[in-house]
């Protein structure tokens, strides 16, 4: 059942990683969680693993207002740095509410953000999927699509991205540090990833052999009091999100002078929720503009057959999310 | 699984330093229950969703069904065959027995090895234990005296 047979290098430095990162065939293992899985499902098929966890990029540093992780800082050193616990309680908390404590000592920040999607569809051999078989169908959109997104979803493909740490981050408008053949390039969290539209099968706009080196948070610092990550989930623990929402205020003279909002569960990518955040500026943290913010959050939602219990549950989430950064007490 | 190319790797295996070959594409479970004869590690799902893989790794808890055998040179690996004697058991261990914390034992050496790191970690209360040992799973639900059994080595 298992992929194919590969072969394992691991290079010294980066410059090595990048030049064995793009030979054809090869594919990046940092902590392996998600990648040995796939491989395991025959869902990965790579000539080669080019071992890049041991590669100086697992930093945490906070200098200047900015928060720099490295992508190979694993996610259990990220959640239980002191700095980013007092400083970026989000970023922690949505760590803490990711996987288990054997994952997060393995899992690394980078491979989080590029975890494949868990359609159950997609991870299951035999049943039709055009992310791992293009021209397959959507088995979900013709199927079960309980899990599916309400936004940004294409006939093509209904998937959504499972990652807690990615809706925290996009909150944040966290920014990623790119390396490749033709050098450095820096880019907005949520351009990572792309809509499925007609071509699923690619997740994102990582040319093949570009390493995300680190990512960068900056003037976060004045959301740290008021900020929460709210995980919906089938059980208590050890389980994706159905829906979650990282909210975070600023508050100057009883009004809302910043107000940061993405959610989880619902969409291709970590979903940000401009117009609710932009409804909320200027005013009182109160009930009225947290019901507004919330029904903002969900305009445009597309639910199918089975998900359009996450419409509601998502408004819920939004304001109960709002309740607990804006309390006044 | 078909080997291509074998790997050599440098092992602290429950204390001892061991130089072991590994096919490319074998994970550290594999290697250390087929390979070693460590079968106090056990496979359970071999997809990272159920904990009885659990082994410690420089004294940090990882799955050893998704940790590939090649990527762990180097490292200090702790299995419940290095953890207390019959005669010297853990403290955690004799709570497992004082509490009967388990039925089929399946998933025991995972569970202890995953407490012993949680207790590294200090819980402060039932619920932390509880949350912290989320990724053992137990098929005979033993949850109650396993909880019980940490908290008690914990002090709680
Ligand atoms: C049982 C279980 C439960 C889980 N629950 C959750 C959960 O609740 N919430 C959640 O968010 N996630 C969850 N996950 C997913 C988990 O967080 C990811 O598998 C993990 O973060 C991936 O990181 P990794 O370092 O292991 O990546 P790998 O598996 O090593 O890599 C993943 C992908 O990213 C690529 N890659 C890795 N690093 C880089 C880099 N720096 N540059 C370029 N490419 C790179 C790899 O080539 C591969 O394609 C769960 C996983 C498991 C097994
Ligand atoms: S939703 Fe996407 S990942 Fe799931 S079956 Fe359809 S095409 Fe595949
Ligand atoms: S066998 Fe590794 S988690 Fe189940
Ligand atoms: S004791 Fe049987 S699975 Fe836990």
């Amino acid at each position: 059942m298992s992929g194919p047979a590969f072969s394992y290098a691991r290079p010294a430095d980066v410059a090595g990683a990048l030049a064995q990162g793009a030979r054809p065939g090869a594919a990046f293992l940092a902590g392996g969680t998600d990648l040995i899985q796939l491989w395991k499902a025959g869902l990965a098929a790579h000539a080669e693993l080019v071992d890049i966890s041991r590669l100086p990029l697992a930093g945490i540093d906070l200098a200047d207002g900015e928060l720099a992780i490295g992508a190979l800082a694993r996610l259990s050193d990220v959640a239980l740095h002191p700095r980013v616990m007092a400083e970026h309680p989000l970023i922690a908390q949505a760590i803490a509410a990711t996987a288990s404590g054997q994952v997060r000592n393995m899992a690394t920040v980078g491979g989080n953000l590029l975890q494949r999607t868990r359609c159950a569809y997609f991870r299951t051999q035999g049943m039709a999927c055009n992310k791992r078989e293009p021209g397959s169908g959507c088995g979900a959109a013709a199927g079960e699509t309980r899990q599916a997104a309400l936004f940004g979803a294409s006939a093509a493909c209904v998937a959504t991205h499972a990652s807690d740490l990615a809706v925290a981050l996009t909150a944040l408008r966290a920014e990623l540090t790119i390396l490749g053949p033709d050098g450095e390039r820096r880019i907005a969290l949520p351009d990572l990833y792309r809509l499925p539209g007609q071509t699923p099968q690619i997740d994102t706009t990582l040319a093949p052999g570009e390493l995300i080196a680190a990512v960068q948070v900056r003037r976060a610092a004045g959301l740290a009091a008021r900020s929460t990550y709210l995980k919906v989930r089938d059980r208590a623990s050890f389980e994706f999100a159905v829906v979650s929402v990282a909210a975070a205020l600023r508050l100057e003279d009883g009004a809302v002078v910043e107000a940061r909002l993405a959610a989880g569960g619902v969409a291709p990518l970590p979903w940000r929720l401009a117009g609710a955040e932009a409804a909320l500026i200027g005013r009182a943290p109160d009930a009225r503009a947290f019901a507004e913010a919330a029904g903002l959050a969900v305009e445009g939602a597309q639910p199918l057959a089975d998900n359009g219990f996450k419409v509601e549950l998502l408004r819920r989430a939004v304001i109960r999310a709002l309740e607990t950064v804006g309390a006044t007490a | 699984m078909s080997d291509d190319g074998r790997i050599a790797l440098s092992l602290t295996l429950n204390g001892r330093a061991l130089d072991v070959e590994t096919p490319a594409c074998a994970t550290l479970l594999d290697l250390l229950r087929d390979r070693l004869g460590l079968t106090g590690v056990k496979k359970g799902c071999d997809m990272g969703a159920c904990g009885a893989c659990t082994v410690l790794m420089g004294g940090r808890r990882i799955k050893s069904c998704l940790a590939l055998a090649a990527a762990c040179d180097g490292g200090a690996i702790t299995t419940i065959e290095g953890i207390g004697t019959l005669d010297d058991l853990h403290p955690l261990q004799a709570a497992f027995i004082r509490h009967d914390a388990l039925q089929c034992g399946y998933c025991t050496p995972g569970q202890i090895l995953s407490g012993i790191a949680l207790l590294a970690e200090t819980p402060k209360d039932l619920a932390a234990i509880r949350e912290g040992m989320s990724g053992n799973l137990c098929r005979c639900g033993a949850y109650p005296n396993i909880v019980a059994a940490i908290a008690e080595v914990a002090g709680l």
